[in-house]
């Protein structure tokens, strides 16, 4: 038998009234506009945008707003907005090599082309709080300086020359979607970068971090970490020539790990790839890292790890899934658990018959 | 014989439709009105807002992967001439695409061809160049300038 129960409406309704009142805080503080979140909370909105792996500045910092600031409610809303959308179809694979660069380091070649360009960091900062920030300041207009006409090759590709790191990744011709096809292991690599990329920038931060501490050690280094923005094309069938859709910012990681190699092929250095939306070097690297743990199999190395899991990594990476499912937990379950306590009742009193027997038997 | 109507430079048309994909609504309003008053149109597609899945490649260069989605919005208009302009842009700005259309339909007239890129296409490509140089000198003056520092006598 299944009894259903009703109730709550009002309380519900008036929950979240208070939400709308809480959420816009004291009314003597001016409201927050969309286009602040966006223009000066920008990384949080990027974090939004990789992991709702929806990129829409606007809908991010709109998301951010509305959730008051909850990351992972922000990521929810826009991963629950775009199942409401028509598909126009997949834009022609982006082309890192052509990004307009922003910030471009490699810890692995001091004098590379196009040198080491550090753009907005946090890096060498002092990590002291600035209290005139909180007063208004304003900055300093930023220096210039002129542009020097040099390329800047990824610099996978100035190793990939004499043979020393093993090339770009070749799949399997197909281009795999895990928001179209249900996830079965072992995954290609493109469905788990696919993966990896919306990711909880969190959990694959630890996982990362665990692979250093001993738990699949690759010997990382950062070959190169570049941010900036990339040309999107998509081929339409009304146009004689890809559609350009405009740019979007990304961050690309590519690390560097140690070596594999053969009787027949001469050892060459390993790769781990990261590619995010927005700025957001430490999701990228750490995404690199996971990459090249979870190629493992691949390079016939021991599975020991959590890191090198994948079943584990890529199953619990979508923080909106696992939000779901722990959070679920706060919902009513009086039905179960009243079965369950029926259930404890009964062991009791079972095992309290079984000792007045054994009593009285003695 | 009849030569056909000189195609319009689909090359042209390429560039024209990025400078509009990549530049804000209020800017491509501002240089329409210098344009002078529009061509007689109608819709042809209204503007629709969805979503394309962008790739990358494996490690940079290598075989395609899906990154995530971004939303887009097209729209297409026909002129009273009888070309068809389409809009393709990333994001939710239904009339910045109806108007990008309409510049495309106009870039396709060849009464209306030069004026287009007279008025609309040039002064957008020139701001859109200003404001990357602008940034990419910003960018250049992060650039590191390594010195050695020598120890000791010899």
């Amino acid at each position: 038998m299944y009894v259903a129960v009703k109730g709550g409406e009002a309380a519900i309704r008036n929950a979240h009234r208070l939400l709308a009142d809480r959420r816009r805080g004291d009314p003597a503080v001016p409201a927050l506009h969309v286009s602040q979140i966006v223009e000066q909370l920008a990384l949080g909105v990027d974090r939004v945008m990789a992991e709702g792996a929806l990129y829409d500045r606007d809908l991010a910092g709109l998301a951010l707003m509305q959730a008051r600031g909850d990351m992972i409610e922000a990521i929810f809303l826009v991963r629950a907005y775009r199942t409401t959308l028509p598909r126009f179809g997949y834009s022609r694979p982006v082309d890192t090599g052509a990004m307009q660069i922003e910030r471009r380091v490699s810890a692995t070649f001091k004098d590379l082309p196009g040198g080491q360009v550090l753009g907005p960091t946090f890096d060498y900062t002092h990590r002291l709080l600035e209290p005139e920030l909180a007063e208004g300041a304003t900055p300093l207009e930023p220096e210039r300086r002129e542009v020097a006409a040099e390329a800047s090759p990824r610099v996978t590709d100035l190793l990939g020359h004499d043979g020393l790191i093993e090339p770009d990744g070749v799949g399997n011709g197909e281009v795999t979607d895990i928001t179209r096809t249900p996830m079965e292991f072992p995954l290609p690599r493109d469905s788990r970068l696919q993966a990896l990329s919306r990711g909880d920038e969190g959990f694959l931060l630890a996982l990362a971090y665990s692979t250093q501490r001993g738990y699949a050690r690759s010997h990382p280094f950062v070959g190169e970490i570049r941010i900036g923005e990339v040309e999107i094309e998509l081929d339409v069938p009304e146009l004689p020539f890809p559609a350009p859709l405009g740019r979007v910012r990304l961050t690309e990681c590519q690390m560097v790990n140690q070596f594999k190699g053969s009787a027949k092929a001469p050892p060459q250095f390993t790769r781990g790839y990261g590619l995010v939306f927005g700025q957001s070097e430490r999701k990228a690297m750490a995404m690199a890292l996971c990459d090249r743990a979870l190629r493992a199999a691949e390079f016939g190395e021991d599975i020991v790890a959590p890191a090198q899991d994948e079943e584990f990594v890529i199953s619990h990476s979508d923080n909106v899934q696992a939000t779901g499912f722990v959070e679920h937990l706060k919902l009513p379950h009086y039905v179960d658990f009243q079965a369950e306590l029926d259930l404890v009742r009964r062991m009791r009193a079972e095992q309290k018959d079984a000792t007045d027997i054994k009593e009285a038997a003695e | 014989m009849i030569l056909p109507p000189t195609a319009p430079d689909q090359s042209e048309r390429q560039r024209l439709m990025g400078v509009l994909a990549r530049t804000p609504r209020a800017a491509i309003e501002h240089a329409l009105a210098a344009f002078g008053p529009l061509p007689a149109h109608r819709e042809m597609r209204k503007p629709e807002t969805g979503l394309v899945t962008l790739r990358g490649r494996i490690g940079g260069g290598g075989d395609a992967f899906n990154l995530g989605e971004a939303t887009v919005t097209r729209a297409s208009v026909k002129l009273e001439t009888g070309e068809v302009g389409h809009a393709y842009a990333l994001g939710r700005d239904a009339a910045k695409a109806r108007v990008s259309a309409l510049i495309d339909a106009a870039f396709q007239n060849p009464l209306l061809h030069d004026s287009v890129i007279a008025a609309i296409f040039e002064p957008l490509a020139l701001a859109e160049a200003d404001g990357e140089r602008r940034r990419a000198e910003e960018t250049a003056a992060t650039k590191v300038d390594f010195f050695t520092m020598v120890r000791g006598e010899d």
